[in-house]
């Protein structure tokens, strides 16, 4: 590394080789993001029930395991739970944080820093602190093994984040568009829906793909709200398959393939609305 | 600051005004009110229910403060906080550092190559894989890593294969480096995430501060160290508060991985608040154990942004 005082040439010099230097470890970095999926994928494609040593390229290629995941191994319930929970969870998530965030963020609310300020604290708490009770409460009023109960609870756990996301959104909208809107006479109501609810699609659109993703992720949560088999989710039932020792690893390998798959292909899809979701701090435990 | 001016302009109309302000919190109520009933109600029952000996079955029994006691006395308890502790530096240290070398190394010719342009070719490919581990269920990477470990997993194969088969291990399974290797799947986890968190950083920085630099002779690790890192500061309390508190709210991983063994040397909070709750039958130190690690959550996240912002200034 060259100290300070270089000459300009010099100095391009050591630029240039700490870049290629860059190059190289950023593709060495890739390298070990993708050898662990490449490895069940492998994995995935090996003869069912016969034990797997480190990566070993298929002899042939079958879906056989998936087949087999998805039938006798029950991931097609398992998936088919998580999508109705997702399915709950996203579209109310975005009408009730677009509410509160447009009036969070363009009235001039009695009090309304503070109420902001308590979804706010809500963005750290992690599952571990209300999950306890949660389960005697809900067991109570007969919200346990009820997808019902997953969905009102993971609504509030994502909250404080959607919020203060479509908050932060509204309070940037031009605060012009409002006024010439009321001096038209256009009530609260129609403002959000005809002029700014159209303005915040791209924003409604990330908190969207964010939220399907903690829903589908979620695993403490379902783990204790939810014992009946029938009504797991694709990971709690994919943790509770590996519990067993389950020994079939290429059924398994291809089981965990399927709950990586539809999240990926919305990753995919969507990659600019969760790049910036995720690059401005997004996240829940 | 909208809705005041809106509102200066129809003054006139007085008594209405008030009414009309607290109107708007018709929008907020349903999210107030399942945010309430959700949260922040189970949040505060889980501190009363601390208070309490009870085994979720019988009758509770008043105990005061003895569960926060347990807490801290308990070696296990204290033991899982001490792991928790641990997985910071694997889950939140360790990918800072990772983040800030590639950073550094890619991003320093700002001043020196061309526009951002020939900068980010080829950048779109890799940054969706580093954040790929970031989006798939933590159980399934958990479950991916527990197999990677294993006994004729993909590391010990590699090991033996390259001359180092004395170090072949159960990974998860061995005293000295389970704790390690589940710290490590963490690393995986999140080192793109800050990566790409600080590249986006980078872009943002004033191109004039790196020509400034250049004309008073810095090299590109006083570049870096005098420009860069500075300028980042927002995005390191992003990364550093997203990784503190993935590793000490930390469950998902442990549980496929390890389940807390061998032994309890990779039991964390997490672990613990669901085992005493729902098989130990111990309620009332489970919920203890919670409302210690959300305070000690809130309280290092709280210094994390008053240091960020106080430096800023």
């Amino acid at each position: 590394m060259r100290r300070g005082g270089a000459g300009v040439n010099q100095a391009a010099g050591a630029y240039r080789t700490e870049r290629w230097s860059g190059y190289v470890l950023l593709t060495a970095g890739a390298v070990a993001v993708v050898v662990p999926f490449l490895s069940v994928f492998l994995a995935s494609m090996q003869p069912s029930g016969e034990p797997v040593v480190g990566m070993e390229w298929p002899q042939h290629w079958s879906l056989d395991n998936y087949r087999q995941a998805w039938t006798v191994a029950g991931f097609s319930s398992l998936m088919r739970s998580s999508a109705l929970i997702a399915v709950g969870v996203v579209p109310a998530s975005l009408v009730l944080a677009g509410l509160a965030g447009y009036a969070l963020g363009t009235m001039r609310l009695p009090g309304g820093d503070g109420v902001a300020a308590l979804f706010v604290a809500g963005l750290t708490i992690p599952v571990e602190l209300i999950v306890v009770p949660l389960y005697f409460d809900l067991r109570s009023i007969g919200l346990t093994d009820s997808y019902l109960g997953v969905i009102l609870v993971e609504i509030a756990l994502f909250l404080p984040f959607s919020v203060f996301w479509m908050r932060t959104h509204f309070r940037t909208t031009p605060p012009e568009l409002v006024e010439a809107a009321r001096i038209d006479g256009a009530s609260s109501w129609t403002v959000l829906f005809r002029v700014l609810l159209p303005l915040a699609r791209p924003a409604l659109t990330t908190l969207g793909v964010l939220v399907f993703m903690w829903s589908w992720n979620q695993f403490l949560l379902v783990l204790v709200l939810i014992q009946d088999a029938t009504k797991r989710t694709a990971p709690a039932g994919l943790g509770f398959f590996v519990g067993q020792n389950n020994t079939d690893v290429p059924m398994l390998a291809a089981g965990t393939i399927l709950v990586m798959l539809p999240i990926t292909i919305v990753y995919v899809l969507f990659q600019r609305s969760f790049v910036a979701g995720l690059l401005q701090g997004a996240f829940k435990g | 600051m909208t809705a005041a001016a809106g509102q200066r302009a129809r003054r006139g109309r007085g008594g209405r005004r008030a009414g009309r302000a607290w109107r708007g919190y018709l929008y907020v109520l349903p999210a107030a009110a399942v945010y309430l009933a959700f949260a922040v109600l189970p949040a505060l029952h889980t501190a009363y229910l601390s208070l309490f000996e009870w085994d979720g079955v019988t009758l509770g029994e008043w105990a005061g403060l003895r569960n926060y006691r347990e807490v801290f006395t308990d070696p296990a308890l204290r033991g899982a906080v001490f792991n928790a502790l641990v997985l910071v530096v694997f889950f939140a240290l360790l990918p800072i550092l990772a983040g800030l070398v590639m950073t550094g190394l890619l991003s320093l010719p700002r001043a020196s190559l061309g526009g951002a342009g020939s900068r980010r070719r080829g950048l779109g490919v890799y940054r969706l894989l580093f954040m790929l581990p970031q989006v798939v269920p933590l159980v399934a990477v958990g479950v991916t890593w527990r197999w990677l470990y294993g006994e004729d997993g993909l590391i010990n194969e590699t090991l033996g294969g390259i001359g180092l088969g004395g170090w072949a291990r159960p990974w998860l399974g061995d005293f000295d480096w389970a704790l390690v290797a589940v710290g490590l799947v963490g690393t995986w986890v999140l080192s793109g995430l800050c990566m790409m968190l600080f590249l986006a950083g980078v872009h943002k920085i004033d191109p004039q501060l790196y020509e400034a630099a250049r004309l008073d002779g810095a090299g590109p690790v006083r570049e870096f160290v005098s420009v860069t890192l500075p300028q980042l500061r927002g995005e390191l309390a992003v990364a550093l508060t997203v990784t503190t508190v993935a590793a000490l709210a930390s469950f998902d991983i442990v549980y496929v991985t390890t389940g807390g063994g061998p032994g309890e040397e990779t039991t964390v909070p997490g672990l613990l608040v669901y085992k005493l709750a729902f098989t130990d039958g111990k309620v009332g130190l489970a919920s203890a154990l919670g409302v210690v690690l959300s305070l000690l959550i809130l309280g290092l996240v709280y210094v994390i942004n008053r240091l960020s912002r106080t430096e800023r200034t």
